[in-house]
């Protein structure tokens, strides 16, 4: 398979796509946890219909 | 940066459209639900923290950062609610709840575009579908075994303790099913199954009393009417995902492809 054809990146070395894809991933996980999983209650009441809509710990 | 761009703006546009999505499919499906839970929560005399003796202490110090860090008046002001600043009901609390889904779903379509590129990328909206079923599993599924999705009001351990681990079958889920896919080897299977039961057998956090006003069949609806939701969620999100980064790249990896 050429996977140049069909990266997003394709001229990219491993090492700079392997840090790139991890910290898009990083990026993602913390404002999922900000939102969804910090205990600062402005942030809780803000979102708290969103918490319990997605099953996430809540109180 | 270039790569990192391009899976910054697919999760963008992918994130925008099933949060958008699930912010709907919500407002008929479970935060009427939750409305409900709120007039037993009120008439048992506000959150129970009663069931969960860590919490307040918490919610202190929450208080005390936030009050710290901005003066807030709307104390009194706020309704129904005794813990600091929170959205109006109506309107303001519902544009909050879509505001969290579209900005927690660029997170989850960040995630899922990440790992799926080192994985060979999703080609199209089919694939899509299959890392949407994956992502499903691994943040609806699994954590909601252990903790069902809960109604306000419904008695629940200690918050950090079930924060842990749902965290922590989220990423043993991810991983056994990673294996499973991915890897070409039955000790490496069986090491996937092994990760994915583990956290059930080490079992979630759960209340020391499971007595509570809130209906059984409420709470039932509610844990179809979150996991059916998330399900189209995660479904779109993964299609989308798919047909953007089709039409970024121009070209398509075939499901066997990437699969191996």
């Amino acid at each position: 398979m050429n996977t140049a054809s069909v990266s997003l990146g394709a001229s990219v070395s491993s090492q700079s796509r392997f840090m790139q894809l991890a910290l898009a991933a990083f990026l993602g996980i913390f404002v999922m946890g900000f939102v969804g999983f910090s205990h600062i209650d402005a942030v809780h009441n803000a979102a708290h219909d969103y918490r319990h809509s997605m099953g996430f710990p809540c109180h | 940066m270039t790569l990192f761009r391009n899976v910054v703006f697919i999760a963008a546009i992918a994130g925008l459209v099933a949060g958008v999505v699930l912010a709907c499919m919500q407002a008929y499906a479970t935060v009427p639900l939750i409305l409900k839970a709120e007039v037993y929560e009120q008439a048992g005399g506000g959150h129970d923290h009663a069931a969960a003796p860590a919490a307040p202490v918490e919610n202190a110090g929450g208080t005390m950062a936030i009050s710290s860090a901005a003066p807030a008046p709307a104390e009194a002001m706020a309704p129904a609610e005794d813990e600091g600043w929170a959205p109006a009901d109506g309107f303001e609390r519902f544009a909050f709840s879509v505001v969290a889904n579209i900005v927690t779903g660029i997170g989850f379509a960040l995630v899922l575009v990440a790992v799926s590129e080192f994985a060979g990328g999703i080609g199209n909206w089919r694939q899509g579908l299959f890392w949407g079923l994956a992502g499903f599993a691994v943040f609806t599924l699994a954590p909601g075994l252990g903790l069902p999705p809960e109604l306000p009001a419904m008695p629940a351990a200690d918050l950090v303790q079930r924060q842990i681990w749902w965290w922590a079958t989220v990423v043993a889920t991810a991983a056994g099913l990673g294996l499973l896919a991915f890897r070409r080897s039955l000790p490496l299977a069986v090491l996937a199954v092994a990760l994915m039961v583990a956290p059930h057998i080490v079992g979630a956090p759960q209340p020391d009393s499971f007595e509570t006003t809130i209906p059984e069949g409420l709470h039932h609806q509610f844990v179809v009417a979150v996991t059916l939701t998330n399900l189209v969620f995660w479904l779109v999100l993964g299609a989308v995902v798919g047909v953007v980064r089709g039409r970024f790249t121009g070209t398509a990896t075939s499901l066997r492809d990437s699969f191996a």
